[in-house]
């Protein structure tokens, strides 16, 4: 029987990674993101877990260093945030390209500068093509869900690839909630042992990170995309599998009162709950109002995002991040993208904010909403408008 | 010297890339020709040649081969023509010479 108790979502974190019962774990410690590996060395010190809990010197070092834990076909774990993961970014792609299901937690935090410790999805979206398998988190329970589900299919030989599971620095990293814990055995059952049949030793010897001329490269990473994108059904699978130990289902697109809906409002990570606190009041006041939560960001879910769409008329989308000098914010230049050979698409209409932890809250929803069908109805001249920016009239926003 | 076969990687589709590209054969890259990507090769001329070795120390390639007479040959199966092994020689013994279409 699972157990209710009262944790912040770092520290369920540091709870699925110990059930996980990793073997290694390499991390740098960074604001927000402190409390995991902080719970973590407690866990080894205390006797908690059996692991090797190694402290380096950077986040550069904790990637290189779970690379080489992967290596040897150890389960290995670490965690980042802001600009620790821009410091890492190199070694991220290693991880993909090398197919080592290393999970990582991102607690996601603006990039400097100014120095910002708070939330924001910039750091993330750098990640973007790293070839990760990535995972957005909206409350505690779906941190500690995400992480135990990540080494599930990360692991899984029809996928073999390292996931990074996104909760929003603070607003979850630092929020304490209850949630509800498994059982050891019930962990046990969803998670079998990880085997790596290429793993470095002494009597099967292999190279990891050779060297790619160009008459291979391109079918290595050819490889790797078809791979990636062919994950998928073992993704969903692992969902299922968890809904059926853990009682908790989830999807690659989660949508909230969308039938019949007209307008979806789309949002990733924990500004969903405040979204659908709003659809909530909408759907009150007799307003054809959803959410849709992209959960799974890579690879991206082309038809389920399609399918959940069919017969909306708008999508209004908050991106917390900005593409300077682009097409506008990340996911909503994707979402307009996915559906560029759509029929009766509805429109995309693109908004910017939560930046640096600014506060995004039912009253901005709200107006998303409104301009949103708004523009829908109207068109526009901008390819999307901030919101909440002082100084900038409302309802203006960036020109292409 | 024998050269284990190996399937040449401009053979390779991206069905048969092993997972992650790792190298399942150990030792592989003694297989690969690295000597075409030479413009100049080393030639010893024997009669100045005192067997002091510099040049099989020096060699960052591990393409000065000992001979079982004292005496050290270039391989130039994998030599990639730095040399470092005509610069290093006291006795001038190695000489690098451009290479010609054959």
């Amino acid at each position: 029987m699972s157990k209710r108790v009262v944790l912040e979502a770092s520290h369920a974190v540091a709870e699925a990674v110990k059930m996980a019962d990793v073997d290694v774990v390499a991390a740098y410690p960074i604001t927000p993101q402190t409390h995991i590996p902080e719970r973590l060395a407690e866990m080894v010190a205390n006797g908690e877990l059996d692991a090797a809990y190694i402290p380096v010197e950077s986040e550069h070092s904790a990637m290189s260093t779970v690379l080489g834990a992967a290596a040897v076909g150890a389960r290995s774990f670490t965690t980042t945030a802001g600009q620790g993961l821009e410091l890492m970014h190199e070694a991220v792609y290693v991880a993909s390209s090398h197919r080592y299901p290393i999970v990582m937690a991102v607690c996601n935090r603006a990039l400097s500068s100014p120095i910002s410790i708070w939330c924001d999805h910039s750091d993330v979206m750098s990640c973007r093509d790293t070839g990760w398998i990535q995972v957005f988190c909206q409350n505690n329970q779906e941190s500690f869900d995400m992480t135990l589900w990540a080494f599930r299919v990360g692991e899984d030989p029809g996928v073999m690839f390292p996931v990074m599971v996104n909760l929003d620095g603070f607003t979850l990293s630092h929020v304490t909630e209850p949630l509800m814990l498994p059982e050891q055995a019930e962990v046990d059952r969803f998670l079998p042992k990880y085997e790596y049949r290429l793993a470095l030793r002494p009597e099967a010897p292999t190279s990891h990170g050779g060297f790619g001329l160009p008459e291979i490269y391109t079918e290595v990473k050819f490889s790797q995309e078809v791979a990636l994108r062919a994950s998928r059904t073992v993704l969903d699978k692992g969902w299922k599998e968890f809904a059926d130990i853990f009682g908790r289902e989830y999807k690659a697109v989660e949508t909230y009162r969308a039938d019949g809906a007209k307008t979806l409002l789309v949002t990733m990570g924990s500004l969903g709950e405040t979204a659908k606190m709003v659809v909530d009041s909408k759907r009150e006041k007799g307003e054809a109002v959803g959410h849709l939560n992209l959960r799974l960001w890579r690879p991206f879910p082309f038809a389920d995002f399609r399918e959940a769409v069919k017969g909306v008329d708008t999508l209004a989308v908050l991106d917390r991040c900005i593409s300077f000098g682009g097409p506008g914010g990340p996911v909503c230049s994707e979402l307009r993208a996915a559906l560029y050979d759509v029929d009766n698409r509805p429109k995309v209409v693109g908004f910017i904010g939560g930046l640096g932890g600014r506060e995004v809250d039912a009253e901005t929803f709200a107006y998303m909403i409104d301009r949103g069908k708004e523009i829908s109805e109207k068109g526009s001249e901008y390819l999307y408008e901030p919101v909440l920016v002082r100084g900038l009239e409302t309802g203006t926003g960036v020109r292409g | 010297m024998a050269r284990k076969e190996l399937t040449n990687p401009a053979d390779v589709a991206w069905q048969d890339v092993e997972l992650g590209a790792v190298v399942t054969t150990p030792g592989s890259a003694s297989v690969r020709r690295t000597g075409d990507w030479r413009t100049e090769q080393p030639v010893l001329h024997k009669e100045k040649c005192i067997k002091c070795g510099l040049c099989w120390l020096h060699c960052p390639d591990a393409a000065i081969i000992p001979l079982d007479d004292g005496y050290f040959e270039p391989d130039l199966y994998h030599c990639k023509g730095c040399g470092i092994c005509a610069v290093i020689c006291p006795k001038k013994a190695i000489t690098m010479v451009e290479e010609v279409e054959q």
